[in-house]
C-alpha cells in the first residue's frame, strides 16, 4: 500500500468503500504523521487521536456510509466540538470544552469523517499569519521560517504537511483563501449564508463563512457538499438548495472553459502585487485562455475602499461579539481575590486572556462605534459595503467570475510585518471585497514564485459557487498541484 | 495631526473593560493612530443618497415554529464556568459595601 497520507480525499473515500483499506488505518496513518512531523509544523494545538480512531472504527463496522465516510479531517479551533478544547487559539478559551457541536462538525459526524484534532490560527481568526496564536506560530511546511498565512494556518499547513486529507476553516476576510494560496492548497469561502455560524466563536457575524479546504478542487467540492446547506439555528442561512458543486469540479476538470468570461479586475492590476506573483496570475490567466475562456477587464472603482471599510466593520462586530468573555460563564477568571468588583475582575480578565492584535481591534470597534464618529467610520463603512456590491453586480453582467492573485505576496518570514499591523492588513487586499459583497470565492495554486506557492482566486456571484469550482478545476488541470519539499 | 490621543485610547480601554498597563497604551496609540488614519478613507466616498449595508443576506426577522426541544442540561451549562455555586454561576461583588 502506498502512502495513505498522500492520497486524495476522493481516492481514500473510494479505498474505504471497497473496503480495500479500513478508516481506521487511514486515520492511524494520518495520526502518526502527525505524532512525527507537528513538532515542527505545529499545525495542531488538539489531537483527537482515541476520538478520530472511534469515529474510524464505526465506520468500518458498517454504520456509516457517504461520499467521505472514513475521511479524516482537522477542524479549525474556533469551531465547536463537543467534549473536544476549543480555544480560538486565545488563553481567555484555555481548557474550554464546549458543551456542544457546531452544525458543521455535526454534520461531519454523520458523514462519518474522523476528526483528528484542532488547527492552530490567529487568535479569534483575527490575523494572516498565525502569528497572533496564543499558542506560538504555525511553520510553513514550504519553508518553516514562513507564515502559513491566516487565521486559518493551522488547517492550510496540515493539509501541506499530509497530516490531513481535509479540514475545515472560517473566512471573514481571507482567512481561508490566504492560507491556502501561501501553502500550495485549495480554500473555498463559500456564499455568506451557504454554510451554517452555528457554533463558530464569533468575531464578525456579517462576514464569518465557514469552509472547506484541501488538496485538490475535487476534494474541497467534495467537503463543501457534506457542509454546506440550510440550518434553522443560524438566522442568516440561506433556506435554498445548495449548488452543485461536486458536478461542475468534474466539469472543470475536462478543461474545456468555452464561453466562460473571467474578468479581471483592473483596480487590482500593477497595484501591490510582488513580481513573482503578477507573473504566475498572467501565466495562469494564458493557460485559461488555452481552455476556451475570455479574458474581459472589468472596472471595481470602489474596491480601493474594501480594506478600510473592513478594518471598520470586523472591528466594530468584534468589539460587541468579545463582549461575551467576561470571566463568569466559561474561560478564564483573574484578579478574583474576594475583594475586588466584578468590573475590575472582568477587565483583569480581558486584560490577561487577550492578545495585542485581539486587543487593538476591540478598541478600534469601540472607537468606530462610539457616539459622534459612528457616521464617519462606521456608518460609512456600511455604505462602502453597498458601493462594492453594486461594483460586483455589475461586473456579474458582463462576465461569470471575477480572477485576482488570491493575495499581493507570498509566504512572508515570520515578523516581518507584526510591528505594522497595517503592513500585514495588505495580505487580504484581494480576498476582503468578497466578504463585504457575501458572494463565494475560491484560491487554488497556480504557480511558484522563488520556490513558494502562488494563489489564484476565482470570485462568483452569490449563490453560484458551482461556478468557481469548474474555472479552479479548469486551471488545476492545467497547471497541475504542487508538492512542497519534504519535510 | 493624530486621529487618537493616548488618553483616548486608555478611555476606549476602559469602556471596553480592558485593563491595559502604560506600556500597551504607548504602543497602542501610535499603532491606532496609523489604523484610523489608513481607514478614514472611507470617508472620501460622498455618499450620501447611498443605503448602508449591514448584512449581504437580505433578510430581517427569520422565524420558525415555536417547537420545545431539549435544551442543554444545568451541568453541561455550567460545565466551562470559572466559578459556579448551587447551580448558578458565581460571580464577584457587584455592588460596591459603601453604597
Amino acid at each position: 500500500m502506498s502512502d495513505l497520507t498522500r492520497l486524495s480525499a476522493a481516492d481514500l473515500a473510494s479505498l474505504i468503500a471497497k473496503r480495500e483499506v479500513s478508516a481506521v488505518e487511514v486515520a492511524t496513518a494520518h495520526l502518526d504523521r502527525i505524532a512525527a512531523v507537528d513538532d515542527r509544523v505545529h499545525a495542531f494545538l488538539h489531537v483527537d487521536r482515541a476520538g478520530a480512531l472511534e469515529a474510524a472504527a464505526a465506520v468500518d463496522r458498517g454504520e456509516i456510509t457517504g461520499p467521505l465516510a472514513g475521511v479524516p479531517i482537522a477542524v479549525k479551533d474556533v469551531v465547536t466540538t463537543k467534549g473536544v478544547p476549543t480555544t480560538a487559539a486565545s488563553k481567555i478559551l484555555e481548557g474550554w470544552k464546549p458543551p456542544y457541536d457546531a452544525t458543521i462538525v455535526e454534520r461531519l459526524k454523520k458523514a462519518g469523517m474522523p476528526i483528528l484534532g484542532k488547527t492552530n490560527m490567529d487568535e479569534f481568526a483575527m490575523g494572516s499569519s498565525t502569528e497572533y496564536s496564543a499558542y506560538g506560530p504555525t511553520n510553513n511546511p514550504w519553508d518553516l521560517g514562513r507564515i502559513p498565512g491566516g487565521s486559518g494556518g493551522g488547517s492550510a499547513a496540515a493539509l501541506a504537511a499530509y497530516e490531513a486529507p481535509l479540514a475545515i476553516g472560517t473566512d471573514t476576510g481571507g482567512s481561508i483563501r490566504q492560507p491556502g494560496a501561501v501553502t500550495g492548497t485549495v480554500g473555498a469561502k463559500p456564499t455568506y449564508g451557504g454554510t451554517s455560524r452555528y457554533g463558530l466563536i464569533a468575531f464578525s457575524s456579517s462576514l464569518d463563512t465557514p469552509g472547506p479546504c484541501a488538496r485538490t478542487v475535487e476534494d474541497t467540492a467534495l467537503l463543501h457538499a457534506v457542509i454546506a446547506g440550510h440550518d434553522p439555528r443560524d438566522s442568516t442561512s440561506i433556506d435554498k438548495p445548495v449548488p452543485d458543486v461536486v458536478r461542475a469540479a468534474q466539469l472543470g476538470k475536462s478543461g474545456d472553459l468555452s464561453g466562460v468570461k473571467l474578468g479581471v479586475v483592473k483596480e487590482f492590476s500593477g497595484d501591490g502585487s510582488e513580481p513573482g506573483v503578477a507573473a504566475a496570475f498572467k501565466d495562469s490567466l494564458e493557460a485559461l485562455v488555452k481552455l476556451g475562456a475570455e479574458v474581459v477587464e472589468v472596472s471595481c472603482p470602489h474596491f480601493e475602499y474594501a480594506l478600510p471599510a473592513y478594518y471598520l466593520i470586523a472591528p466594530s462586530e468584534c468589539s460587541s461579539n468579545l463582549a461575551r468573555f467576561d470571566g463568569v460563564r466559561y474561560g478564564l477568571r483573574a484578579g478574583d481575590d474576594g475583594n475586588r468588583s466584578l468590573e475590575e475582575v472582568m477587565s483583569l480578565t480581558r486584560e490577561a486572556g487577550f492578545g495585542p492584535e485581539v486587543k487593538r481591534r476591540i478598541i478600534i470597534g469601540t472607537y468606530a462605534l462610539s457616539s459622534g464618529y459612528y457616521d464617519a467610520y462606521y456608518g460609512q463603512a456600511q455604505k462602502v459595503r453597498t458601493l462594492i456590491t453594486r461594483d460586483f453586480q455589475s461586473a456579474f453582467e458582463k462576465v461569470d467570475v471575477l480572477v485576482s492573485p488570491t493575495t499581493p505576496f507570498v509566504a512572508f518570514p515570520f515578523g516581518s510585518r507584526t510591528s505594522d499591523p497595517y503592513q500585514m492588513y495588505l495580505a487580504d487586499l484581494f480576498t476582503i471585497p468578497t466578504n463585504l459583497y457575501g458572494g463565494p470565492a475560491i484560491s487554488v495554486p497556480c504557480g511558484l514564485s522563488e520556490g513558494l506557492p502562488v494563489g489564484f482566486q476565482i470570485m462568483a456571484p452569490t449563490l453560484a459557487d458551482d461556478r468557481m469550482y469548474r474555472v479552479a478545476a479548469a486551471l488545476e488541470s492545467a497547471v497541475g498541484t504542487f508538492t512542497p519539499p519534504a519535510l | 495631526m493624530a486621529a487618537i490621543s493616548r488618553e483616548e485610547v486608555a478611555h476606549l480601554a476602559r469602556l471596553s473593560r480592558l485593563a491595559v498597563t502604560e506600556e500597551e497604551l504607548d504602543r497602542f496609540a501610535g499603532q491606532l493612530d496609523v489604523i484610523l488614519q489608513s481607514v478614514a478613507r472611507v470617508g472620501e466616498v460622498a455618499a450620501e443618497d447611498i443605503p448602508p449595508t449591514s448584512h449581504s443576506v437580505p433578510l430581517t426577522n427569520v422565524y420558525r415554529e415555536d417547537v420545545p426541544t431539549t435544551s442543554l442540561t444545568q451541568d453541561a451549562a455550567l460545565s466551562g464556568a470559572p466559578d459556579a455555586y448551587e447551580g448558578r454561576f458565581r460571580v464577584p461583588r457587584i455592588l460596591d459595601e459603601e453604597d
